[in-house]
């Protein structure tokens, strides 16, 4: 059994869960038909009114909202209260597209942040930690929530911020950090520097590290708990919802647990919008049920996601989600089945392969095609034909059982995958000039 | 002694040989034999060139090149001269994974390169029949 912050909550029976999301969700609707025009002319092209809104399972009669709405209702269109009620604007970065900006009142920063702590006691935070934030402070949410997060559970925190590694490093020694927070490229890039520096795991004080708000695989985690002799637990979260803290693992790592009293989760079929049983792969939506000021409602994250009820060992009775699969808007059906180009990474660098790929996709015959060509590395240059071609063969054999389908691996001289801009195209489907 | 062989990946598109070889003339490189092994996406040449060091640093700018230890053994002019090599590497259960063949000049006559499991082993069978092996590109 592990370490709650709110273990009242955290651990209540599903039915109980229920019944306060079902109270909740009754009252959000009403709160956000009454006061964000946005949704309720959504709502009410379809036909829905909040009086079909009895429990969490009318939620499916929503209309969803997606990244395209909250560029259109820019900035206030989504705000479900006066801005004199508000307290805090954070901002994503806007790498695709229209910063989004959600807006915070003290209770929707409490809830929060509450969560924010949830994820540090899951990860054995106690009062007497010292609780390293490396996240960004300012807009982007990383900084903003594991900093409140840290002081609800009462650990001596050290607001870093992002970069300045020599500094961060200086700290984590002098002040004996026990637990840190950042993204998990950042908490590689320490690990290597401390062992530039001379240090060895054991030389510092962590024991555990949130990391959260990129993409990062198993063997990422694996190999950071070693370099800084951690456990590394995810954490997940977007600025549409709150920020970091939607959902976090437990000590099981194994999913992690969505704060369902405050995020109702669904998965969909990304193409027809339908809703899917626990355990289907399809795209993540999440209900805010008591946010006021930005309280959105059936969010489209474009996240791939598996979500599952099992019983977890540490007790928590939280839906677990696992790490997003890919992105819905990078997925291609091929042949039915539903292909992300991260699992095709994931294939490439568990093998040891670089990450430079290229699919093309194409339709011969009525029937898909799909053709991966790789990049190898100079020293894995054969003079031997039938050495390239059982790595070929290999990699094939690889890809099935990640993908479902067979493809036609080609391993091509490096740097030749085509690259625009300096990015490489990842993807090339011909199917579409056939349409 | 074996001696150096370039092995080039070359993708199989018009040109891309041309440019290979265009790349050796103009560093003053000469071919003294070559093969190509041909997939339906790729092609491996191998190369025993004048100069194997020059020639490296010169392809390995666009090119992935790799060294390759191979012997080239001399081939009298008579019927079974090949066979007679083969049925030994045989007994000594030495695999050959490719082979080509080239005259070195018209007063040493011809060669075959071997691409084998067993340098070592090669040789000693070859030399055990009097077959003599270069030791060198001086040829």
């Amino acid at each position: 059994m592990g370490n709650y912050y709110q273990p009242e909550i955290e651990t209540a029976s599903r039915e109980k869960i229920l019944e306060i999301q079902n109270e909740k969700i009754v009252k959000q609707v009403r709160h956000v038909y009454e006061n964000v025009p946005y949704y309720k002319k959504l709502m009410d092209e379809k036909g829905v009114t909040p009086d079909d809104i009895k429990s969490v399972d009318d939620i499916k009669k929503l209309p969803f909202l997606t990244k395209a709405d909250l560029r259109e209702a820019y900035p206030y269109g989504l705000l479900g209260t006066d801005l004199k009620n508000c307290v805090r604007i954070q901002s994503t970065s806007g790498t695709t597209g229209k910063r989004v900006v959600a807006f915070y009142t003290q209770h929707d920063i409490d809830l929060w942040e509450d969560c924010c702590a949830r994820a540090i006691v899951a990860a054995g935070g106690t009062n007497e930690d010292v609780c390293q934030v490396c996240y960004g402070y300012g807009l982007f949410t990383g900084g903003a929530g594991l900093h409140g997060g840290s002081h609800k559970v009462g650990c001596l925190t050290l607001p870093m911020s992002s970069g300045n590694t020599d500094r961060q490093i200086q700290f984590m020694m002098d002040l004996g950090s026990t637990i840190l927070c950042c993204t998990p490229s950042y908490a590689a890039y320490i690990g290597e520097s401390l062992a530039e520096a001379g240090y060895s795991p054991s030389d510092n004080k962590l024991k555990a590290g949130i990391f959260g708000a990129e993409p990062w695989t198993e063997e990422m985690r694996r190999s950071i708990e070693k370099s800084l002799g951690i456990k590394a637990y995810d954490i997940y979260g977007l600025t549409e919802t709150s920020g970091p803290g939607v959902s976090f693992e437990c000590e099981e790592q194994t999913g992690m647990h969505i704060n369902e009293d405050h995020f109702y989760a669904e998965i969909i079929d990304p193409e027809t919008g339908e809703v899917l049983p626990e355990g289907s792969k399809g795209e993540l939506v999440f209900t805010s049920l008591d946010k006021e000021a930005f309280p959105l409602l059936r969010y489209r994250t474009r996240d791939i996601c598996v979500l599952t009820r099992k019983k977890c060992s540490c007790g928590r009775t939280h839906v677990k989600m696992c790490k997003p699969m890919g992105r819905s808007d990078d997925m291609l059906i091929i042949r039915g089945v539903n292909v992300f180009p991260s699992q095709i990474e994931t294939v490439l660098l568990n093998e040891g392969y670089t990450p430079n790929y290229q699919i093309i996709v194409d339709r011969v015959n009525n029937s898909d095609t799909l053709d991966i060509n790789v990049e190898f590395a100079p020293d894995q240059f054969s003079d031997k034909v039938s050495d390239t071609q059982s790595k070929e063969k290999a990699l094939e054999g690889a890809m099935r059982t990640m993908l479902g389908i067979g493809p036609k691996v080609h391993l091509v001289p490096p740097k030749s995958v085509i690259r625009s801009e300096g990015k490489a195209v990842r993807v090339i489907d011909k199917r579409k000039l056939h349409d | 002694m074996a001696i150096k062989q370039l092995s080039v990946f070359v993708e199989n598109k018009p040109g891309k040989l041309l440019e290979i070889v265009k790349a050796l003339a103009g560093a003053k490189v000469n071919i003294r034999a070559m093969s190509i092994a041909d997939t339906k996406d790729f092609g491996i040449l191998r190369l025993i060139v004048s100069d194997t060091d020059k020639a490296k640093e010169i392809l390995s700018d666009d090119c992935v090149v790799t060294v390759t230890p191979v012997i080239a053994a001399e081939m009298s002019d008579k019927a079974g001269a090949l066979s007679s090599i083969l049925e030994d590497f045989g007994y000594e259960n030495i695999n050959i994974e490719y082979m080509y063949a080239f005259t070195a000049s018209t007063e040493l006559g011809a060669y075959v390169v071997l691409r084998v499991d067993d340098n070592d082993a090669a040789e000693r069978i070859l030399k055990s029949k009097g077959i003599s092996v270069l030791d060198s590109l001086a040829i």
